[in-house]
């Protein structure tokens, strides 16, 4: 199909326009984070850099951030091993209640945030009788970003295929040497998308988070949540949201990065 | 299958001198696993099965078990009378159906215009831009996902507030709060999770078939219609899942932008909370349950569960 | 691809679906709080170095909201009890959140008091222990919501009233009934504000009293079905013309800043903290309901010793003078008013006016007007009315 110009030209300028009426809030709250006004009124009253002191010397924010980060971390850790395990189970072998597994997977992310929440808090008081606190969150989040990692590491599985698994086997490698030196580099891309999405799932989350946190644990979502009115908490959640999206360009364009270089290797 | 199961060949790759012992354990594990598959899914399954087993299925099965007990109105504990009273209020009374059909309605509109708008977008990205101009598109969708979902809620009941944004640029003629500003901050909301599936759909038709189709005589329209649609499709239905899952269980957007209003997440919300009733609360969960399950039940078939 | 498959799927299948119900329906039994008579403290021992307070906004400040705006720092350097605080927004969250057993103290208003005493979920308080509970107000101690069966449960904290907030801009005239949010609400559709739980029902009940007096409703709590029917409708009516409904206090506090809110229910500290001043409040003539708070003891307080420590220190006169200003109610010390200038606006001390609000209580069905000829509702059916009022 070949696209005239006007064609290639209209399609540029509807891309151009979503992008700028996505970036719109976000550059509300970037001005936002200026604003010398606690209520956040619109235009802005005046401008000050006060609200960026504050949220670097911010103790609750700090600590939230530190404790989201903490959480992250532990659940795509988790959650990578599970994926793994289970979409290698899927992909290489056929069974009675593939598609049953393939289906659980998908729930803890299918089912609304506060279903799942109300379900593990529930579970957690009182079938297994745990305080709520920092555990109980990495569990939940493990929980549904195993999802993320096991549609990426399906996807690579089923490109590659099991042809150089299966030489490895031939020349004599155990399983657990093929893992390692076959089957792990061609996943590693794969799971490195899956896991950065898994990482900004878990650290995003907040409907789940608030039926399973303690009450002295809090994730930056959480604390976002508390202070969202707060007159004078309001512009440090703004500064706070503006320097999560800076520093997410890293990662994302690391990963964009190795993702392409793969394909030029095809 | 591997053609050697015969662990007494030396492999003749091994580095020189340094034969493996041939009766490991670890050696011998590997060969019983390498040839019984049953044992090797087994070993796989395990771990994550009893993960998901433990921490979810049970946790769900005992919260739907809660929906037909009752709690106690003054001291507020669970009281374990089987019932199904709660069921039928869900079922029958005027109030949770007319919620009901309100998030229904809310979350289909919603994925309706997150498809509409993501369609040219992700086609531009696919199939218009250079590697370089994808790449950077790419990174540019990505990441309003960092934003915190509370932030952007925010700004935009800022943006609609009275005096703010939405009312300087249409002159005092902003929606305000209300069901239409549900709609439009949902969609927003998951806009990213929806031009993803559909932009790693377009990307995977492969060029050849639109230029064979347009060698063919067909126009651009004919092509979009009869060949890139039905490939695309699942990963349309893809998309779809996401963006209606999520804004059927939804209950913080409603709490900010949405005024005085109530979908099916606020009502199990309150009940969980404020009304201190477990039980009815599981029974109003049963219902985005049930939706959620026929719903993948019927995109199954298309094969958009392969494309999420 | 590796074919596997298991003999005996349904029966694999069957034992899986079984063992997941039991252990899901074994489950979900309650916690190990027992709703019979709990213990209370005998004598006071070492302080543990921390308290965990769960209170309404502004009754727990450290300094972080308005750093000019703290009494917890005080306290913590007295005792070393260091404070951790969470707020709430209504008395059906407070009720929920103290079932976690994760809070040690909680100031209850009267509608949450006895439900929590009934639960199980606060133990009596041995008010021996607490040297400043003979300087709080005689009419204050043991009433109805803070005692069972002579056993005192909290230490009272204040009282004060709903009042009615307006846009002093848009709202013209002067308001001085509740008529603006209710049967005149329409003039200001879509902006009317009220507050968020289902004793709100009272607000409409007393509204009722004074325009309808046939209903023959004497106590806003105790409605049985034709007058809850008749409050019903009357907020049905009132939500055609709501904006919001609002139970966290900042948000209304916003929402009058940016306009978005004009008129309806407010707390005294909410006005004193908006800044755009446009704002004021009136206590309607149709009277109002209110609150009277206590301070109490959860049963299973991990550290019941600062807990009682908390509990002396807000009832001494100095922090009880300040948390009590900031919020705007009527003291419960009865040396707080040398600690504050605005004492009579707030009726402190005031015996009479205090017998006239209409304090927070629980609806039971034992109508709370003493009728015994019909059964009042009770609050899990004001509970059910105000989902569909809300619609």
């Amino acid at each position: 199909m070949r696209l005239s110009r006007t064609t290639r030209v209209a399609l540029g300028t509807v891309t151009v326009v979503i992008l700028a009426v996505v970036y719109l809030p976000l550059g509300v709250v970037f001005v936002n984070s200026f604003s010398t006004s606690r209520n956040l009124a619109w235009p802005p009253p005046g401008f000050t850099l006060e609200w960026w002191g504050r949220a670097f010397r911010s103790q609750g924010a700090l600590e939230a951030l530190a404790t989201s980060v903490q959480v992250a971390l532990a659940s795509t850790a988790i959650a990578l091993v599970l994926g793994t395990l289970i979409s290698l189970a899927l992909q290489r072998h056929s069974f009675f209640g593939r598609e049953a597994v393939s289906l659980l997977v998908i729930l803890p992310i299918a089912l609304p945030g506060i279903v799942t929440g109300i379900a593990l808090n529930n579970a957690f008081r009182t079938i297994l009788d745990v305080r709520l606190g920092i555990m109980t969150i990495i569990v939940a989040h493990a929980t549904f970003c195993i999802v993320t990692v096991f549609n990426n590491v399906l996807a690579r599985l089923r490109r590659t295929g099991t042809n150089l698994e299966d030489a490895s086997a031939d020349l004599g490698a155990g399983v657990w040497t093929t893992f390692r030196l076959v089957t792990f580099p061609q996943l590693r891309s794969a799971l490195f998308a899956g896991g950065l999405l898994a990482f900004a799932l878990s650290f995003d989350e907040i409907i789940v988070t608030t039926f399973t946190t303690g009450s002295g644990v809090t994730t930056l979502p959480i604390w976002i949540l508390d202070n969202l009115f707060r007159p004078n908490q309001a512009p440090i959640v703004s500064v706070i949201a503006v320097v999560l999206v800076a520093i997410s360009i890293v990662p994302i364009y690391i990963a964009q990065r190795i993702g392409g270089a793969e394909q030029i290797q095809k | 299958m591997p053609l050697t199961t015969d662990a007494s060949r030396a492999p003749s790759t091994e580095r020189a001198g340094a034969v493996p012992e041939r009766t490991t354990p670890a050696r011998r594990l590997s060969v019983f696993l390498n040839t019984h598959a049953r044992a090797r899914l087994a070993l796989l399954l395990t771990v994550p099965l009893t993960w998901l087993v433990l921490v979810y299925v049970v946790a769900l099965a005992a919260l739907l078990v809660t929906a037909l007990w009752t709690v106690d109105s003054f001291t507020g504990e669970i009281t374990q009378t089987w019932t199904l009273d709660n069921i039928i209020t869900v079922l029958t009374g005027a109030l949770y159906q007319t919620v009901t059909v309100r998030t229904i309605a809310v979350a289909v509109l919603v994925t309706l215009i997150d498809i509409v708008v993501a369609l040219p977008i992700a086609f531009f990205m696919a199939k218009v831009a250079s590697p370089r101009l994808q790449r950077i598109l790419v990174i540019a969708v990505l990441m309003p996902l960092w934003a915190s979902y509370l932030v952007k809620a925010y700004a935009w009941r800022s943006v609609l507030s009275e005096g703010g944004v939405a009312d300087w640029a249409t002159g005092g003629n902003s929606p305000g709060f209300g069901l239409p500003a549900t709609v439009l901050t949902l969609s927003y909301l998951w806009l990213p999770y929806v031009i993803l599936p559909i932009y790693a759909g377009l990307e995977r038709v492969p060029n050849s078939l639109l230029e064979a189709s347009s060698d063919l005589g067909a126009s651009t329209v004919t092509t979009l219609r009869l060949v890139v649609l039905p490939l695309l499709w699942p990963a349309i239905i893809a998309a779809s899942i996401f963006s209606f899952c999520l804004s059927l269980g939804d209950y913080i957007t409603v709490n900010i932008v949405g005024g005085a209003n109530q979908l099916l997440g606020n009502l199990v919300y309150t009940n969980v909370g404020a009304a201190n009733n477990l039980p009815l609360a599981a029974a109003i969960a049963l219902v985005p349950i049930v939706i959620i399950f026929v719903y993948l039940g019927v995109v199954r078939r298309t094969g958009a569960l392969e494309n999420l | 691809m590796y074919r596997t498959t298991a003999h005996r799927p349904a029966l694999v299948a069957g034992i899986a679906i079984v063992s997941v119900a039991l252990l899901a329906a074994c489950g979900t039994s309650n916690g190990s709080s027992d709703s019979g008579a709990q213990e209370k403290l005998e004598e006071l021992g070492e302080f543990e170095g921390a308290v965990s307070i769960l209170a309404w906004p502004g009754y727990v400040e450290d300094g972080s909201n308005d750093p000019e705006v703290d009494w917890v720092s005080p306290f913590e350097e007295e005792t070393g009890c260091e404070v951790t605080s969470k707020t709430y927004g209504t008395s059906d969250e407070a009720f929920s959140l103290m079932k976690t057993g994760d809070y040690d103290v909680v100031a209850a208003s009267g509608d949450a008091s006895l439900r929590l005493v009934a639960a199980g979920d606060v133990a009596p308080v041995n008010t021996d222990l607490i040297p400043n509970y003979e300087g709080i107000y005689e009419f204050l101690k043991m009433q109805s919501w803070n005692s069972v069966d002579g056993e005192s449960y909290g230490i009272p904290h204040g009282y004060g009233v709903n009042l009615l907030m307006y846009n002093t801009d848009e709202v013209t005239p002067a308001p001085t009934s509740w008529s603006v949010v209710f049967d005149g609400s329409s003039a200001y559709a879509g902006k009317v504000t009220a507050y968020d739980s289902p004793i709100y029902i009272a607000d409409a009940a007393v509204y009722l009293m004074a325009t309808q007096p046939d209903l023959g409703i004497e106590n806003p709590y105790a409605l049985d079905e034709e007058q809850l029917a008749a409050a019903v409708d009357l907020l049905k009516a009132q939500r055609a013309n709501v904006g919001e409904y609002w139970s966290d206090y900042l948000k209304e506090i916003q929402a009058f800043e940016s306009g978005d809110s004009v008129v309806g229910t407010t707390w005294q500290v909410i006005q004193n903290s908006v800044t755009t001043g446009n704002t004021a409040v009136v206590l309607p003539e149709e009277g109002s309901t209110g609150w009277s708070d206590t301070w109490m003891i959860a049963s299973e307080a991990e550290h019941p010793n600062c807990a009682y420590a908390w509990l002396d220190y807000i009832a001494s006169p100095e922090a009880n003078a300040q948390a009590t200003a900031y919020f705007g109610e009527a003291p419960s010390n009865q040396a707080a008013c040398e600690f504050r200038d605005d004492c009579e606006a707030y009726h402190a001390g005031d015996e009479e006016y205090a017998a006239q609000v209409w304090y927070w209580s629980t609806p039971i069905a034992e109508c709370l007007d003493g009728r015994t000829d019909v059964e009042c509702t009770d609050y899990s059916a004001w509970t059910t009315a105000w989902s569909e009022i809300k619609g």
